[in-house]
């Protein structure tokens, strides 16, 4: 008992072990193994299809993963899934509300279905409508609400119970930019209450501004984890876009290619067609003067400079090195491959 | 607007102490509160979309006025003890609207999978997800006691007689039994078939066999000898002939024979009981469904 006591307090939130599930012939998670602190905003980053939502599913009891352990604060998914269940809150893609139910009437439904002690209910669910700012709506039917209403409503019915561990499947997906904004701070006041949050997204900048830490999942398998100061700095270099006109013929921008690659902190040079030919350089990290240096060299061969500008790598710097491709393309590349009928089915249970 | 609210009061607030090492018993106050919910939520439906009611409503009014009509100058004595058409129509209508009622209730938790309510309520710690069967056949049972007392009443109106208080009360029971076992079968199709085209497809296929290969409409005695054995491998014959037989005979008790099968005479008794043993199947069939993956 006191061991098991012990093992509770000092385990992670949660941890995933070694996890795989197939779907028929394809295999949505491949090895995908995290460890999420207590009190942590913790962003699973990868292109549609790359098994995030797979992962998640497992991790919320929906789905049966074929091996590997989840754990919830040192408590088995798959042996306690009705603690798992009692500890988690989970807010899915795609929002599912009864149109015929108002916004209150939702999360009474919620509330008893987590079995709320009906004495503090009432003043639990007037706490969750203050928070998501949906006092106004909260007597309306939902089939009357706009996408960002719904997804707040949603939110709240996620947290109603006060789940330790809030899963978050790609929660601003079109949403507006306010509702966003609305969400994000939403978030940190929940992580800063002491709330452990794990939230997926194919949005880069999302990530970078939201998370403690970070893993990317490609193709079922996770190919990088840490904060994500830590991926940038293991991709290295810093990043330099210049552009010689707003429009710069290729001959120009060949030129000057081959001069910036004989400068000794270029590590690399790409023209950048969809960008009016300009350039993109990794250079040496903290290279000092480096965009004087370009610029001068640039103008001793009689070339001007529309627009330099540097810059640490990005988070789909880091999955570019890992991955060999950018996350947008990989996004193409895997929305062209998916087949949204059997997806559909997979989510239906 | 001097208080403000924050996630980290909302949630360390009134912190219920940690479930972390509990065992997960099943508790019969959690089943309850979620079962009385799930059923609210179908009232609720109800109340502000009525037209399924209005519909049920008026479709066994028109069985009985029109159908009824159809056969209101058959010779009397053709259709057994009863003293008119309309009064052995009655038993049919009442069972089969009860019937077909149960036979639509996978339809609504379908909706729900397909677009992804049901996921609402997988995620979370149900004491048992019987309590979403309960809240469904809890709704239907009471539509259709709701249909049942209207064709009662038409029933009267059109000259079939009223049963006694005893006989009603049986009436409602036979229906109760029936609603359990089809509602238990439309939700084990609701989660066992791929979508609600399928769901409609089955629904529409076997509810009008069923009702033709029964004694809702022509007793056993009309039939040929191969319809005579489906007719008395079909539940809902076995509903409908109890009742009838109330309607016509005010005193009755289990050992009364109310129909003449194939395979022997089957009494009053051995028909709520077959009724019983189909509803208690149907019910447990479904469970490995609702345990599918994870329970």
């Amino acid at each position: 008992m006191l061991r098991r006591l012990k093992k509770a307090i000092m385990a992670p939130a949660v941890s995933i072990e070694n996890l795989q599930k197939r779907f028929g012939s394809v295999e949505a998670v491949k090895d995908v193994s995290l460890q999420i602190e207590p009190g942590e905003i913790f962003g699973l980053l990868g292109p549609n299809g790359a098994g995030k939502t797979t992962t998640l599913r497992c991790l919320c009891t929906l789905a049966m993963p074929d091996s590997g352990t989840i754990e919830i604060s040192g408590v088995s998914v798959l042996a306690h899934p009705k603690l798992a269940r009692q500890k988690l809150g989970y807010v899915a893609q795609e929002v599912a509300l009864d149109k015929v139910l108002t916004g209150r009437e939702l999360l009474q439904l919620q509330a008893a279905i987590y079995h709320l002690p009906r004495g503090s209910v009432k003043a639990q669910i007037e706490q969750a409508i203050a928070l998501l700012g949906l006092q106004e709506w909260a007597d309306q039917k939902t089939g009357s609400y706009s996408g960002g209403l719904k997804k707040r409503l949603d939110l709240a019915a996620g947290l109603l119970h006060k789940p330790d561990v809030l899963v978050l499947d790609e929660p601003t997906v079109g949403l507006d930019i306010e509702s966003r904004l609305i969400v994000w701070n939403f978030l940190r006041q929940l992580r800063d209450g002491g709330t452990t949050i794990l939230v997926t997204s194919h949005y880069l900048e999302e990530v970078d501004a939201l998370a403690d830490r970070v893993a990317i999942i490609d193709r079922g398998v996770v190919i990088a984890s840490g904060t994500p100061s830590e991926l940038k700095d293991r991709v290295g270099g810093d990043r330099v876009t210049l552009r010689i006109r707003e429009f710069t013929p290729l001959e120009e921008a060949d030129r000057a290619k081959a001069m910036l690659q004989m400068m000794p902190f270029v590590q690399d040079v790409i023209i950048n067609a969809a960008q009016g030919n300009s350039l993109n350089l990794v250079i040496a990290a903290q290279s000092d003067n480096a965009l004087t240096t370009i610029q001068q060299t640039l103008k001793a061969a009689g070339l001007p400079t529309f627009g330099i500008s540097q810059s640490r790598p990005s988070l789909d710097d880091v999955y570019l090195a890992a991955t060999g491709q950018t996350l947008m393309d990989a996004e193409m590349a895997a929305s062209s491959q998916r087949d949204l009928k059997a997806e559909r089915k997979q989510n239906m249970r | 607007m001097s208080q403000t609210i924050t996630p980290a009061n909302v949630l360390n607030g009134a912190k219920s102490p940690s479930p972390a090492i509990a065992p997960a018993d099943f508790s019969l106050a959690e089943f309850v509160q979620e079962t009385l919910a799930l059923t609210r939520r179908l009232f609720i439906q109800l109340q502000r979309r009525p037209s399924t009611l209005i519909a049920g409503i008026i479709q066994p009014v028109m069985w009985l006025l029109l159908f009824g009509a159809l056969f209101q100058n058959m010779p009397r004595g053709l259709f057994g003890t009863s003293q008119n058409y309309g009064q052995f129509l009655a038993a049919g209508v009442i069972v089969f609207t009860a019937f077909s009622g149960a036979l639509n209730a996978g339809l609504p938790v379908m909706f729900d999978r397909e677009f992804g309510f049901l996921n609402r309520l997988l995620v979370a710690p149900l004491a048992s997800r019987f309590s979403i069967v309960l809240a469904s056949a809890i709704f239907i049972a009471t539509l259709s006691l709701v249909q049942t007392s209207v064709i009662i009443a038409m029933s009267a109106f059109l000259g079939a007689g009223l049963p006694n208080v005893l006989s009603l009360g049986l009436v409602a029971a036979i229906v109760l039994v029936l609603v359990l076992g089809v509602t238990a079968l439309s939700l084990g199709l609701a989660f066992a078939l791929p979508g609600h085209i399928e769901l409609i497809a089955v629904i529409f296929v076997s509810s009008l066999p069923l009702l033709f290969a029964s004694t809702a409409l022509a007793p056993l005695t009309f039939m040929p000898n191969w319809l005579k054995i489906i007719a008395s491998l079909n539940p809902l014959s076995y509903a409908i002939e109890p009742i009838r037989y109330i309607y016509t005979h005010e005193h009755w008790v289990l050992s009364n024979v109310v129909m003449e099968s194939p395979f022997g005479s089957v009494t009053l008794g051995l028909s709520l009981l077959i009724l019983t043993g189909f509803s208690a199947i149907a019910l447990l069939s479904i469970r490995p469904l609702l345990r599918r993956s994870f329970a």
